[in-house]
């Protein structure tokens, strides 16, 4: 069963939410910057806020439909949502929390999947803890072990795992994986970490401003995003105005001209003309630093520049160079120190051509605010 | 010691507080949660007894519950004897008196009880009445006690309106506030001062119970921030 949404929903004179999209089995991530709507859509697909047109369907079965004048209420709509806090209820015990939802099934057959849960998530230990008597990653798997027990239509997440360390929540992903395995139904997981969308999405949506973006595997969305906002997500740190200088349609490359430099490289070609302006963003982690001028190298761009600063952070130096336009670099301290790197030193920044991507500024949406 | 007069108050008491806990809490489950917006004016009328002296108040209870108003009639007609001046007068008084001691303590402890719960009551499928029943009221149960500790004591306590609406008929009519009061009246000083006396502890050892729970209230909700 498919979940599809088209809602509309104002939230202030100057913030609204617009939004398409179907989203098939498995799961799809909800990618964005806070602010960006994540959790107003994922409260109005869940009902706890009326959108003020559009609809909403699970398969066949509508849930919200403005012309039809249909509203199913919230706790009609058959569906698992985990929030952001888990709103566990702090005066009853995690069985008693996850049996909450089976009120209308038979003792026994309500017991049966309350164990079985209880077994999947390792959580049969703490079955007559309170919620604070327990760890965080317990309480955050008592907490999808409640959403999930009721055998939900669609599964909904709320930023589940951004407050927990990085081994308790690989194990979480994998906890929901092996649940969606057998279950199979459509899972809309929000969330502004781009390792939880590789980790776990098979198709990501892109939301800005209470607009979709982009929408595609995480791949498509993150690696080539096509917007700035999108791009700066997913961790490319340098972006430029640049002029389009000549095209060359057989390489599949086109050669531009940072603006406010004399710097020229060579970027994938896209569908514009010579002359155009446009904007190109590339990451920190994907450029070389050569200490002299490298011979017999396949990558396109070499360019002359000069170090200007070098800060060290955590396992990460992050260079400040100059070649006319300022650069970001990221490199590991051995390569720093082997190369004697020091600021006013004259280096050569080394770039791939399909290293650079092209994306669309956001300055046009940011001036529309 | 005059014990028909305190055993009368205890009675009172104890069935006005019942009372306000079958209609006091719809009411405050209301106030809480409707959003009505001329919901202020139905407030008002609720806080209007710890405002109004209790002659204002008992007044206009003895005008309608008289014998000339609908309700005095209905009743004299169902019952056989008038609202005035009776046990049943007295506690349909004591109810509309003492009903903001009950109703705000539980609204102000309703409204304490952390939103996203009740959402995420009813994302699991529980309906309103389930809602309140298994989440709300028992993370609200220190307000309900609150509320029904007050109200007894305030009912214990109170003067002015009995004496308007119930008049003072031993057995009947005759709490214990206006048994010390006749008594002083008889210059008996010392029956009075046992009377008072215990009522003043009565009073102190109730607050003592109030503060007690609604300090204890700081460490039961370990999930909030």
């Amino acid at each position: 069963m498919k979940l599809s949404v088209d809602l509309q929903k104002r939230l202030s004179p100057n913030f609204a939410l617009d939004v398409k999209f179907a989203i098939p089995l498995g799961v799809t991530m909800l990618f964005g910057a806070s602010g960006s709507g994540k959790t107003t859509l994922l409260r109005c697909v869940a009902g706890l806020i009326r959108p003020d047109s559009g609809q909403i369907k699970i398969g066949d079965q509508i849930l919200f439909d403005s012309n039809a004048r249909v509203d199913v209420p919230v706790r009609e709509r058959k569906l698992g949502f985990l929030f952001q806090n888990l709103a566990l209820f702090p005066h009853l015990s995690v069985v008693k929390n996850i049996e909450y939802g089976l009120d209308g099934l038979d003792r026994t057959h309500a017991q049966q999947r309350t164990e079985d849960i209880l077994k999947l998530f390792r959580i049969s230990g703490v079955r007559n803890h309170k919620p604070s008597e327990i760890s965080g990653g317990e309480r955050q798997r008592v907490a999808l072990a409640r959403a999930l027990v009721t055998d939900p239509h669609v599964l909904m997440l709320d930023e589940p795992l951004s407050a927990l360390d990085y081994p308790t929540q690989s194990q979480i992903i994998q906890d929901l994986r092996a649940w969606n395995a057998a279950r199979n139904v459509p899972i809309l997981y929000v969330t502004h970490s781009q390792r939880e969308v590789f980790a776990l999405g098979e198709r990501v949506i892109g939301l800005e401003n209470g607009k979709i973006l982009g929408q595609g595997t995480p791949q498509d969305v993150l690696e080539t995003p096509t917007q700035e906002s999108l791009a700066q997500l997913a961790g490319f740190e340098n972006f430029f105005d640049a002029t389009v200088v000549s095209i060359s349609k057989d390489s599949g490359t086109m050669l531009c001209k940072l603006d406010g430099a004399k710097t020229e490289v060579e970027v994938p070609l896209s569908r514009v003309d010579v002359g155009s302006k446009i904007r190109v963003a590339i990451r920190a982690g994907d450029i070389i630093v050569a200490g002299e001028f490298p011979r017999a190298l396949s990558a396109r761009n070499i360019v002359p520049a000069r170090m200007i600063s070098l800060r060290r952070e955590g396992a990460m130096v992050i260079a400040g160079i100059d070649a006319g336009r300022r650069f970001e670099v990221h490199l590991t301290p051995g390569a720093c120190e082997s190369l004697s790197l020091k600021p006013g030193q004259q280096v050569w920044l080394v770039t791939k051509t399909h290293s650079w991507r092209l994306v669309a500024g956001t300055m046009g949406s940011a001036r529309s605010r | 010691m005059d014990w028909p007069a305190i055993l009368l108050s205890l009675k009172l008491s104890s069935l006005v507080c019942g009372f306000l806990l079958l209609i006091g809490t719809p009411i405050a489950y209301w106030v809480t949660f409707s959003r009505w917006r001329w919901k202020f004016l139905v407030e008002s009328v609720v806080a209007l007894p710890i405002v109004l002296p209790p002659t204002v108040l008992g007044f206009y209870i003895l005008l309608a519950i008289g014998s000339q108003s609908p309700i005095g009639r209905a009743w004299a007609a169902w019952s056989g004897h008038g609202l005035a001046f009776t046990f049943e007068g007295l506690v349909i008084a004591s109810t509309l008196y003492s009903l903001p001691f009950m109703v705000q303590p539980m609204a102000a402890a309703f409204s304490q009880v952390n939103h996203q719960l009740i959402e995420a009551s009813s994302v699991l499928g529980a309906s309103k009445l389930r809602t309140f029943i298994r989440i709300i009221l028992p993370l609200a149960m220190n307000g309900v006690i609150t509320g029904a500790i007050l109200t007894f004591a305030h009912t214990m306590g109170e003067f002015g309106v009995v004496l308007m609406v119930g008049g003072n008929i031993p057995g009947v009519t005759r709490t214990v506030s206006i048994a010390i009061y006749d008594q002083v009246q008889s210059l008996d000083y010392a029956a009075a001062n046992r009377t008072a006396l215990l009522l003043l502890l009565f009073s102190f050892a109730v607050l003592c119970v109030v503060y007690g729970l609604n300090r204890k209230s700081w460490a039961v909700w370990p999930l909030r921030r």
